[in-house]
């Protein structure tokens, strides 16, 4: 269990976490989502011992760690940008912890031997890290971290610097590799989608604060604000409302509870087809609809179609 | 193609001119006359003394600026303190200041009648080897801090999380990625103490046989109409430098210039 309480950090003037409490269940993954500045990776780096708080606690499994250093917080912390050790192996890269902790030699090689297979960099062992690919890297990088068995597992964008197919492959095997480790996880991402797809429990933040707290689905199907509805996935506003563009409807004919809307675009996406719209009023608006969908409403560019949200949320202030 | 040969003649063009050719020359001088007499002209008691005051102002020097230089480029990348620009920049004053100006002010600050005088440190070793890590010390810094820079926080911080203390973070991590900046620092550090003359020269007094360094020796030579002494000296000069730089380029290891 990792809790957090009220955590306060600012740098300079910018208050960069504002009175956060978060808990992360122990054996979970959580993902704190959010966009850049709004202190996910502060927070991240507070749990680790990297930031010290100007206010608030840090409790790891029942610990009081707050003003423990990052060495003895038993973590392991997996960068953005791999934070290689560039003149090791990647076989010396996963030992560094065990040899710090002057493990008996039998077992350093037993463990990093077991490690790589896990990441699948058995061969690769000899290899500098400037001679591994970004997604090789930072594979190397959660070995590293693993081979000390931390407590938590702390990842900071671990795949941001991956381009999106490696970064799919990779966050299907770091939510494979959680399912049979059970390392208490969190990871930091500016990506609702991997944020979605891998964690149980999703920590959306903005400017300091924590907008909600979810599992994927609940953030999605019950957003607690306009902040988190927005961020969670592409919406439609129109005035107070909001609409998901897959609960448009496009109807050929009026029926009273539709409005009139001209189709401006239709931006082809493989299985699904996205239909931008304009209203008479001239607000704009997109729905998503499947290809079936758009060849059985022979929809052209420039046509009048009618327009059924199919469920909307309204935020009550 | 021929811009590139052109370019390539132009710099070695310069190179002879400016370099090769008076090396050489002074080369050619000391051994006109063959081995015996240059060696005769160095090994006189006051060539071997001057040459002893050289290799202890070198052999003092180096190691504190070595490790005044690692100490301060980490201060100056690592940590932020009152007063880090102002630093930054003194680092840098030896390299402004002129060698006379520096050997007229430990003149004036030990000397009679000076701040910190009356110690035996004007006219004797001590004032000569201030001189000399004066003058010689931002290299190991300049070298150091870039490097620094460019390898950032990260790895520091990965070693932290990973257990590695201050010390360990330091030996294992940030040493193996300034080491060759160091070594450049150092060969450049050393031909800085060797070839020092202009502040050495005044805090030294020139006394032969006592504080005379080799550089100063070779001028004396050279004024009392020794020329064999003089360019013979000058030769062991130049070879104490040219061993200094190809011990660097023989130890660098090959995956460093990958």
């Amino acid at each position: 269990m990792i809790e957090a309480h009220g955590i306060v950090k600012r740098f300079g003037d910018f208050t960069a976490l504002d009175g956060v409490s978060v808990d992360v269940p122990t054996g979970s993954l959580t993902a704190l989502l959010g966009p850049s500045g709004s202190g996910k990776s502060t927070l991240l780096r507070v749990i680790a011992g990297l930031e010290t708080p100007d206010e608030g606690k840090v409790v790891l499994e029942g610990e009081d760690v707050t003003r423990v250093a990052p060495q003895e917080r038993g973590v392991g912390f997996v960068f953005q940008h791999y934070a290689a050790f560039k003149h090791m192996t990647v076989w010396e890269n996963v030992a560094f912890g065990l040899k710090i902790r002057r493990r008996p030699r039998a077992e350093v090689k037993q463990r990093v031997s077991e490690l790589l297979q896990l990441v699948q960099l058995a061969r690769l062992g000899d290899r500098y890290p400037a001679q591994l690919s970004g997604g090789q890297r930072q594979r190397m990088g959660l070995a590293r971290a693993l081979a000390v068995d931390p407590k938590v597992l702390l990842l900071d964008e671990p795949f941001g610097a991956l381009d999106a197919r490696v970064r799919k492959e990779l966050r299907l095997w770091l939510r494979r590799l959680h399912d049979e480790t059970h390392t208490t996880t969190v990871i930091v991402t500016h990506d609702q989608e991997e944020a979605m797809e891998v964690a149980d429990c999703v920590v959306v933040m903005n400017a300091g604060h924590i907008e909600q707290t979810a599992a994927p689905r609940e953030l999605y199907d019950n957003p607690a604000n306009e902040f988190v509805m927005s961020f969670v996935g592409p919406v439609n506003r129109l005035g107070d409302t909001f609409i998901r563009p897959h609960d448009v409807e496009l109807l050929l004919e009026p029926n009273g509870s539709t409005q009139e809307a001209m189709v401006q675009r239709l931006v082809h996406l493989g299985f699904e087809v996205r239909v931008e719209l304009v209203r008479d009023d001239g607000e704009t608006l997109s729905a998503q609809l499947t290809r079936e969908q758009v060849e059985g409403l022979e929809l052209q560019a420039g046509q009048i179609v009618y327009v059924r949200p199919m469920r909307q949320t309204i935020f009550a202030d | 193609m021929i811009g590139k040969y052109v370019v390539r003649f132009a710099a070695l063009g310069y190179l002879t001119a400016l370099l090769a050719a008076p090396l050489g020359y002074v080369f050619w001088r000391t051994f006109r006359h063959g081995l015996g007499p240059a060696w005769a002209a160095v090994t006189t008691p006051d060539a071997v003394h001057a040459l002893k005051v050289t290799l202890i102002l070198t052999a003092i020097a180096v190691p504190a600026n070595t490790i005044f230089g690692i100490l301060a480029a980490l201060a100056i990348v690592r940590h932020r303190f009152p007063g880090a620009g102002i630093f930054n920049a003194v680092v840098d004053l030896p390299l402004a200041l002129s060698p006379v100006v520096v050997g007229l002010a430990l003149l004036i600050l030990y000397g009679r009648g000076g701040w910190l005088g009356g110690h035996g440190v004007v006219f004797a070793l001590p004032g000569m080897v201030l001189a000399t890590i004066f003058v010689s010390l931002p290299f190991v810094v300049r070298e150091v801090v870039p490097v620094l820079r460019e390898i950032g926080t990260e790895q520091e911080q990965a070693a932290a999380t990973l257990g590695a203390s201050t010390v360990q973070t330091f030996t294992r991590v940030t040493w193996p990625a300034i080491r060759w900046a160091t070594a450049y620092g150092v060969v450049l550090t050393t031909a800085r103490a060797l070839g020092e003359f202009g502040a050495v020269s005044v805090v030294s007094g020139r006394l032969a046989g006592k504080t005379e360094s080799l550089t100063l020796y070779v001028q004396d030579r050279y004024q009392s109409f020794d020329e064999v002494g003089a360019y013979a000296s000058a030769v062991v000069l130049a070879l104490i430098a040219v061993t200094t730089l190809l011990l660097m380029t023989m130890l660098k290891p090959k995956e460093e210039t990958r």
